[in-house]
């Protein structure tokens, strides 16, 4: 098929016909200058291309609150471009890009040139994330207010890949973040408990011979923070929870009243720590793969809302950081075109979740986390066209090589999964169809009316 | 079998077959002629990534003795300073010919990953992988202590196991891959482990292991004990706060002077005293411990040249090209 | 010497068939133990070293035999077992085999008659190996070959000094020796019992 080639500003004409709507009766989307113009039964439009969608899933835009797209310094490893394809065809339309690239996202200018090279790519929204402390040293507060302020409108702040762990610099942040409606994401890894720190501790270390990285080490961040945050009144969002301790502290905390959300990784609710008995570094990962008994509680939280959304920590490395001793290797795993056949695999085919389920965390509560306006919004007439269709019955097996991520550590990589995404429409204009890239969006240039130029923010 | 990358996984019958075949390579060292012809025109390469002159000397002089050529590969790197990629070192050997390489690696699972990859084809023997396996150590460990028992029972050696032979191990089990070996092998050969540490030297999970596991040595010992086995100690851990000081360690779990002479007060007068070298006299194992009638140290040493005579043989003299397969490591986890 | 394996010669129905019994065995080595001491002149210096697995059980029994001749031996000083499995020249092409022991006489073999026992001489390959594996543990002053059955397609120049049974026979067939130290019956109403033969098997 032909790519659909936009024009700047308008996206065209399309007609989803018979799409299964969050899982649900099967209606027509009719999208009109980026925006969802109508939504019914047996609907025509004389000039709108038509897509046959009976049998397909229709889902707002998946919205990323946690991916890695190493550029700039990085892009050996990945660049703006490569990322935001692979999360277009993994069916996502806006990300939230953690900080930390060389240089470190701590000042305006380096998240308004991760912002732009967003804009440029035009695959999906790119919304950079702040880093909390300058250079990540986690020493003193990078300018979180000129990082709202910019171009860039950053809310969400963490020095992912590092904790905060200094509590008096944590409890700062939190109290700073109100002034903007911010919010500080913990990656919660207390650092003298996980010096040099392999794999999970438990059974498999012991005998593996890998130092271990201790569920407490975790938990007890996570503990300290949701009582910060209690306290100071503020919001917190924990990132990767990988343990059922965490579940456990959140759901307590939340019982509490206080404003927490959390996130859990696709591979967090699939992977345990027995694969790591191959010292096959695609396994390697922080925070680590743990116990079966982990993953069950994982998925017991994602189903009953404690924990909030999906965040696929998407971590490309190059070959030669993988192709090596475990001890040497990096920790990560790519994830953005794998994240919806893994919780489709683990949550909707096991009975736990359904399509609406998936919708709330993937695209409306992370949305809110972020503040994005225009994303994880309902599929109703007036809404902005951010809109994905998956095929559920689909099957087909993860070849890395054929990835639009340059990274190949993919820890699914032969494995046979469920789902492809088969379009994605950004603000209307398809960025994929038939379960390839199409073209990306073109936006307006800067200073043009339109509400592409600001990130709204959500009251 | 292709590799020897550990005792875990180890069968019974393998493992016999390794200390029977090791009796008649020590064979081979009491004669005039220390030569046998079965590996000549194989290459073996040492391919040591932390220094161990010892092991490396072992296993040249086994690889020698069956005829075979050595070439010693010191490589450079460690987890400080990054030399060549595992990767790239492994092709050059399999370029220059490598039928066996011997590895001995700072980072648990590097042999692993040699053997599972297709970067060479060669047999790959673990000489030590960070904290995880030291198979040949295990393996002459045993070999020693056969022979003891056998000769106590005053049946010959080749065939036997260890059923019923108690045998204690002392120390840093955490950190020791002698350790970790040695209980895999000696729980397949029938024997009774009991580690002994303090809590802060055992690693998280160990009450899983098959074996018993003690804070006491002196009640250890009261209980019995066939073979005492003390492992290296390294003193710097102090510094990170897994013992107070070397003093209150040794006192508590050392085999000093008194302990020594509580084997003879005990009865337990058949009982050996082992260790896999290199020793901190005074500090885990005193002098007297060392040197006395019971201690099997030289005899260790010895055999261990004769089970990696065994081990190279059994690995390296047949047609044992098999083709390699990824081990599959999908069978354990959630669905 | 076990038969080389090979591979299977299509269609050929032959029925397995005895071609020595015990007692045939049991006279064959008669004349063998005879034979050594006469080629000795007596029995000074001799030592009979078997090659595993039937070439010991035969030394053993010449052993027996050459004492029943000669009152002075003592027949289990004189005997001894050697492996050659570390000598082979086609170790590379065969599973990796475990060696047996090797043991000596307490007298050792430096300058002693030394008299290889072996069940069957085939190739040739074994007593080559044989002769390496000697030459690294002494120096004996003559070596003599005593093989039950010599079969014939030598590919050394390999001769045996003595011969219980000369058996032609084509290289498709195997030899099978059953000793009742080693083996029992395999079929028959002697099944699972001690068994003393030699058989050339069937190929099918």
């Amino acid at each position: 098929m032909a790519s659909q080639q936009q024009d700047t500003g308008s996206t065209g004409a399309y007609l989803i016909r018979r799409a299964s709507i969050l899982g649900g009766a099967a209606e027509d989307l009719l999208i009109r200058d980026g925006v969802i113009a109508a939504r019914g039964t047996d609907l025509s439009d004389t000039d709108a291309t038509v897509i046959d969608a009976a049998g397909l899933v229709a889902l707002p835009g998946m919205v990323d609150i946690h991916t890695h797209l190493r550029e700039p310094g990085r892009e050996d490893a990945e660049t703006v471009e490569t990322g935001t394809r692979a999360a277009a065809l993994g069916g996502y339309t806006a990300v939230h890009a953690m900080a930390n690239s060389t240089p470190v996202a701590d000042t305006a200018g380096v998240v308004e040139q991760v912002f732009t090279l967003g804009r440029a790519a035009g695959w999906v929204d790119v919304r950079p994330v702040g880093a909390v402390t300058v250079g990540l040293a986690g020493e003193q507060l990078a300018e979180l207010g000129a990082m709202a302020d910019s171009r860039a409108q950053v809310r969400v702040f963490s020095d992912d890949g590092i904790c905060v762990s200094d509590p008096v610099l944590m409890r700062r942040a939190l109290e700073y973040v109100k002034a903007f409606d911010g919010v500080v994401a913990q990656h919660a890894q207390e650092p003298r408990l996980t010096a040099g720190a392999q794999m999970n501790e438990g059974a498999v270390s012991a005998v593996l011979g890998l130092a271990g990285w201790p569920a407490v080490a975790e938990e007890s961040i996570i503990a300290r923070d949701v009582l910060l945050a209690q306290h100071v009144g503020s919001r917190l969002h924990v990132c990767h929870v990988s343990t059922a301790g965490s579940v456990e502290i959140v759901r307590w905390a939340k019982s509490r009243g206080i404003n927490v959300t959390a996130e859990v990784t696709p591979h967090h609710l699939w992977l345990t720590d027995e694969l790591v008995r191959s010292y096959d570094p695609v396994y390697k990962v922080n925070p680590p793969l743990r116990t079966d008994e982990d993953v069950q509680a994982l998925r017991a939280a994602l189903a009953d809302g404690t924990i909030d959304v999906i965040g696929t920590d998407h971590a490309p490395h190059p070959s030669e950081h993988k192709e090596c001793e475990w001890a040497q290797a990096a920790m990560g795993m790519t994830g953005l075109e794998t994240a919806l056949s893994v919780v489709q695999h683990t949550m909707i085919e096991t009975g736990l979740m359904t399509w609406a389920d998936f919708a709330r965390v993937t695209s409306t509560t992370p949305a809110a986390i972020g503040r994005l306006a225009d994303q994880g919004r309902p599929l109703e007439p007036g809404e902005p066209a951010n809109v994905t269709l998956v095929d559920p019955a689909a099957r087909w097996t993860v070849d890395p090589s054929k990835m639009a991520t340059m990274g190949r550590n993919s820890p699914f990589a032969g494995r046979e999964l469920p789902g492809k995404v088969v379009a994605t429409f950004f603000k209307g204009h398809p960025t994929v169809l038939n379960g390839e890239l199409n073209t990306p969006y073109r936006w307006l240039p800067e200073g043009t009316d339109a509400p592409e130029t600001s990130a709204a923010v959500q009251p | 079998m292709k590799h020897l990358l550990g005792t875990e996984d180890l069968s019974y019958a393998n493992a016999i077959r390794i200390l029977d075949t090791a009796e008649e390579m020590a064979a081979v060292g009491e004669r005039e002629v220390k030569k046998l012809p079965a590996l000549r025109g194989r290459t073996v390469v040492n391919l040591f990534f932390e220094d161990s002159t010892r092991t490396r000397i072992s296993f040249e002089a086994a690889a020698k003795r069956l005829s075979a050529d050595v070439i010693n590969f010191a490589a450079k790197g460690s987890s400080v300073s990054k030399g060549e990629s595992l990767k790239d070192t492994a092709q050059t050997l399999a370029a220059m010919g490598a039928d066996a390489v011997v590895i001995r690696h700072w980072a648990s699972g590097a042999p692993h990953r040699l053997a599972a990859t297709d970067w060479i084809d060669a047999a790959v023997i673990n000489a030590g992988d960070g904290t995880h396996e030291h198979p040949t150590q295990a393996l002459l460990d045993a070999f020693t202590m056969r022979r003891h028992w056998s000769r106590l029972a005053g049946s010959p050696s080749a065939g036997a196991d260890l059923k019923g032979m108690r045998v204690a191990i002392a120390g840093d089990v955490l950190h020791s891959r002698v350790a970790r070996s040695n209980v895999w092998l000696l729980r397949t050969l029938g024997a009774e482990v009991t580690l002994v540490a303090p809590p802060t030297l055992l690693p998280v999970g160990v009450e899983e292991w098959p074996c018993t596991v003690s804070y006491d040595l002196d009640e250890t010992l009261a209980r019995g004990v066939d073979a005492m086995m003390m492992l290296r100690v390294q003193g710097e851990r102090m510094n990170a706060s897994f013992f107070p000081s070397t003093r209150e360690y040794s006192r508590r779990w050392g085999f000093d002077d008194n302990r020594l002479r509580a084997l003879d007060s005990l009865g337990l007068k058949d009982t050996i005293i082992m260790h896999p070298g290199p020793m901190n006299r005074g500090l885990e194992i005193s002098s007297a411990a060392a040197d006395s009638p019971r201690s099997t140290v030289l005899a260790q040493v010895r055999n261990g040249v004769s089970i990696r005579m065994a081990a190279l043989y059994l690995l390296l003299s047949g047609d044992t090209r098999e083709p390699a397969t990824p081990t599959a490591a999908y069978s354990k986890e959630s669905h | 010497m076990t038969s080389v394996p090979e591979a299977p010669v299509p269609a050929k129905v032959q029925l397995s068939r005895v071609v020595l019994n015990q007692a045939d065995i049991d006279r064959a080595l008669t004349r063998i133990a005879h034979e050594i001491l006469e080629s000795n002149k007596g029995s000074q210096d001799l030592v009979l070293l078997g090659i595993p697995r039937r070439g010991y059980p035969l030394a053993v029994r010449l052993a027996a035999k050459i004492a029943a001749a000669d009152p002075a031996v003592d027949p289990a000083a004189i005997v001894g077992q050697l492996d050659v499995t570390m000598f082979r020249d086609d170790l590379s092409h065969q599973p990796t085999r475990p060696p047996y022991p090797t043991q000596l006489p307490s007298t050792g073999i430096d300058n002693k008659v030394v008299v290889l026992i072996d069940d069957v001489l085939y190739s040739g390959r074994t007593i080559r190996a044989a002769l390496d594996a000697i030459t690294d543990l002494g120096r004996p002053r003559i070596v003599r070959l005593a093989v039950l059955i010599d079969r014939g397609h030598r590919e050394l120049p390999i001769r045996a000094d003595h011969v219980g049974k000369n058996l032609p026979t084509s290289s498709a067939e195997k030899v099978r020796v059953r000793l009742e130290e080693t083996d029992s019956a395999v079929s028959g109403e002697n099944s699972g019992g001690a068994v003393n033969e030699v058989v050339i098997e069937a190929t099918a």
